[in-house]
């Protein structure tokens, strides 16, 4: 390998401190999906797999991805809850890989909520 | 981007890799066979700090701290956290004096009062990644040096930060790298001291287990500032797994050309060797270190001249403690102001310390200068275990001396902590609680020193064996009067007379416990008592009946048949039938036996 300039410092630091952004300070936003058996069983892992892609194509360092537990609604499993800082939660039910890729393309990246998804706010 | 969600930063510092062993192996195959190894990572991190309740484990980005953490609990732990989402509570850290459970790592009390600058990079990097580092703005601080700075501006610069050393004598880093730049020579030699020594001590240990790198980047700064080209690091071959970073660490510098020829395209050549020193406490002295470099036996030689007229081969040379080197990067970085923005008039910045002995919370802790020790063995430390009392805490090791509890707000500073008879030492911390002998305290350390004296001066080798002698003599209650004006005559003449810094302070930890704890050497000598009974030779074994509950504990535990005990009376014990074994002692709850 050649010699580092400090121009390639800089350019693995900019590389680098992305893989290691979950290790920072808690993002703007927080997305969680509800991994309770129920959960689990109604497909959030499939859910969980569609958000980490959608994730990685958006390459955005503000936010957190939280697997979560069973809120207690498990007929409306699987349940993603949204949390952006200074808006209140919306809960989504029902929730498959279609409907994640929306919710995070309209109302994570664009803050639009996706009501007719939505189960509650808070 | 990748599509990881979660890191788990497991803790390998020396401590926790001890006692977690599969825990990691466990983890990745619990992970491959719930199907997440690809959405949660395991990065292996450096000393966390919080050994005593070691292995621990953070969960990022929630922040929810594991303690304790064994392979029976990994199949739990995965499937409740990092499939379903609930933390698993039975591993969450307990507040030992509330009781109280915090899942949170930033909201616990060890953690929350800390500042960390030296350790910055704990828990946060992966020790043997230098993309890690450098994301961190690691060498960032060599870039700018060697870039922009003539050596001057760097010694200016660290001056200016008033950072001291941190290997205990706290002699001013910029001042030591002025004298060595100035004297003239071609070959100037960059040495780093990681030969640490003290008893209880291991924070150089846990920076260079933890954040290898920084130590390398001082030293490429430190070279430049005195125009050297070669340097070592002289570290204990009883630090397997610093060495093993440190390897890493070199080899990775090499690659990237940030040791060699040209380092970062500036036209600056430097570059760093590892010496494994053998472990003899004394080679921590500047000249003996080097003494056992050239491949000599490590004695020291006397000063003048210092190091940086003529030190290793008897070129030029600056020497600096782990700690020290550490601080470099980020001073030349944010700037000497930066970093006396933190402390007190005369010591400036944090300090690392190894928390140890009678305190709830084992561990590392960086604080402020300033800081008051109560905060740091209250706060931080979480008070004394088993509802014991405070009696002192030792600092600076074998060269340091006690604190009682009347100097507990002495603040952390190297005058103000001398003015109470310690020194500030390269931060070994061992609290005592009132079970704790200290007549025996020093005899332990004059133990250790008179076993590590390398023999070269008098004073010192015949000396602290005089004094190791009168202390054996006192604890096995052959103590005389006169013994007390004897330790202190004996301790001024091996200070006033020694050759190097190891007998110049040996005698601290008696001259120390005297100044506090006079009462307890005389009511050996005189009353030959132990107060706190450590000392068994003093034991009369005897039963107070006003202690005794008549539980009869004693009885059940003695082999020889010597207590005499009926249910509902007091214990006795016979003396003929006693072997001195110490059962019933260790037995009896309620400090009945004398």
């Amino acid at each position: 390998m050649p010699k580092l300039t400090v121009q390639d410092l800089k350019k693995i630091k900019e590389n680098t401190s992305k893989e290691m952004q979950l290790r920072g300070e808690s993002g703007r936003i927080r997305i969680l999906v509800h991994m309770g058996t129920c959960g689990i069983a109604a497909g959030a892992r499939e859910v969980m797999h569609t958000l980490m892609e959608e994730m990685a194509a958006a390459d955005r360092q503000d936010i957190r991805v939280v697997a979560s537990g069973c809120m207690g609604m498990c007929s409306s499993e699987p349940n993603v809850t949204v949390e952006i800082e200074g808006e209140t939660p919306i809960v989504y039910q029902h929730i498959d890989a279609n409907k994640m890729r929306q919710i995070f393309k309209r109302h994570v990246l664009k803050g639009e909520v996706q009501s007719d998804f939505a189960l509650a706010r808070g | 981007m990748s599509r990881i969600r979660t890191q788990l930063m497991l803790c390998g510092g020396t401590g926790c890799k001890a006692t977690s062993h599969g825990v990691r192996e466990a983890l990745q195959k619990e992970l491959e066979k719930r199907g997440l190894a690809e959405e949660i990572q395991i990065v292996e991190t450096g000393c966390n700090g919080f050994c005593s309740v070691g292995p621990v484990m953070l969960v990022q980005p929630e922040g929810i701290f594991y303690q304790k953490i064994q392979p029976k609990d990994i199949p739990q732990l995965v499937e409740e956290h990092f499939l379903k989402g609930r933390p698993l509570k039975r591993l969450f850290y307990v507040e030992p004096a509330s009781e109280e459970t915090i899942p949170r790592m930033n909201e616990i009390p060890f953690f929350s009062h800390q500042l960390l600058w030296v350790m910055r990079n704990k828990g946060v990097i992966d020790p043997e990644k230098i993309d890690d580092y450098i994301a961190t703005d690691g060498y960032f601080g060599v870039a700018k040096a060697l870039q922009e700075m003539t050596p001057e501006e760097i010694i200016a610069e660290v001056k200016t930060s008033g950072l001291r050393g941190r290997g205990g004598a706290g002699f001013p880093t910029g001042l030591k790298w002025e004298f060595a730049r100035k004297s003239p020579g071609e070959v100037k030699y960059v040495l780093c001291n990681a030969d640490e020594g003290d008893p209880g001590a291991f924070m150089d240990r846990s920076v260079l287990e933890a954040d290898p790198h920084s130590v390398l980047e001082g030293m490429i700064i430190a070279a430049k500032a005195i125009n050297s080209h070669q340097g070592y690091i002289y570290c204990r071959t009883e630090y397997p797994l610093a060495i093993h970073r440190l390897n890493i660490a070199i080899a990775q510098a090499k690659e990237y050309g940030l040791l060699g020829t040209d380092i970062l395209g500036t036209g600056f050549d430097f570059d760093i060797e590892i010496y494994e020193g053998a472990g003899a406490f004394v080679c921590g002295e500047e000249t003996a270190l080097m003494r056992s470099i050239e491949g000599k036996r490590g004695m020291p030689r006397p000063r003048p001249p210092f190091p940086a007229q003529k030190g290793l081969w008897e070129k030029p040379t600056i020497l600096n403690n782990v700690e020290t080197l550490a601080n470099i990067g980020q001073i030349i970085l944010k700037g000497g102001k930066w970093y006396a923005g933190v402390g007190t008039e005369t010591s400036k910045g944090t300090k690392v310390f190894a928390l140890s002995g009678d305190i709830n919370n084992i561990g590392l802790v960086e604080v402020p200068m300033g800081t008051p020790l109560r905060t740091i063995i209250y706060d931080i430390g979480g008070g004394i275990p088993n509802k014991k009392k405070f009696k002192a805490v030792q600092l600076g090791g074998p060269s340091g001396g006690c604190i009682p509890e009347q100097e507990l707000d002495t603040p952390v500073d190297y005058q103000a902590i001398a003015k109470v008879g310690a020194i500030m030492g390269s931060g070994g911390m061992i609290v005592m609680d009132e079970d704790t002998c200290m007549v025996d305290m020093a005899r332990f350390f004059m133990d250790f020193i008179q076993d590590e004296s390398c023999g070269k001066c008098t004073p010192c080798r015949e000396g602290t064996r005089r004094l190791l002698e009168t202390l054996d003599r006192i604890c096995e209650g052959k103590g005389k009067a006169g013994d007390i004006e004897l330790l202190k005559e004996l301790s001024y003449t091996i200070k006033d007379a020694s050759l190097c810094g190891l007998g110049q302070t040996g005698p601290n930890p008696i001259l120390s416990t005297l100044r506090y704890f006079r009462d307890e050497y005389e009511a050996h000598i005189y009353e030959k008592r132990c107060p706190a009974k450590r000392c068994t030779a003093l034991l009369k074994f005897e039963i107070n009946p006003e202690l005794c509950t008549k539980c009869g504990l004693c009885f059940k535990a003695c082999p020889s048949g010597a207590i005499i005990w009926q249910k509902k009376e007091t214990a006795r014990i016979d003396k003929e039938k006693c072997v001195k074994c110490l059962s019933c002692f260790e037995k009896c709850k309620f400090g009945a036996i004398f």
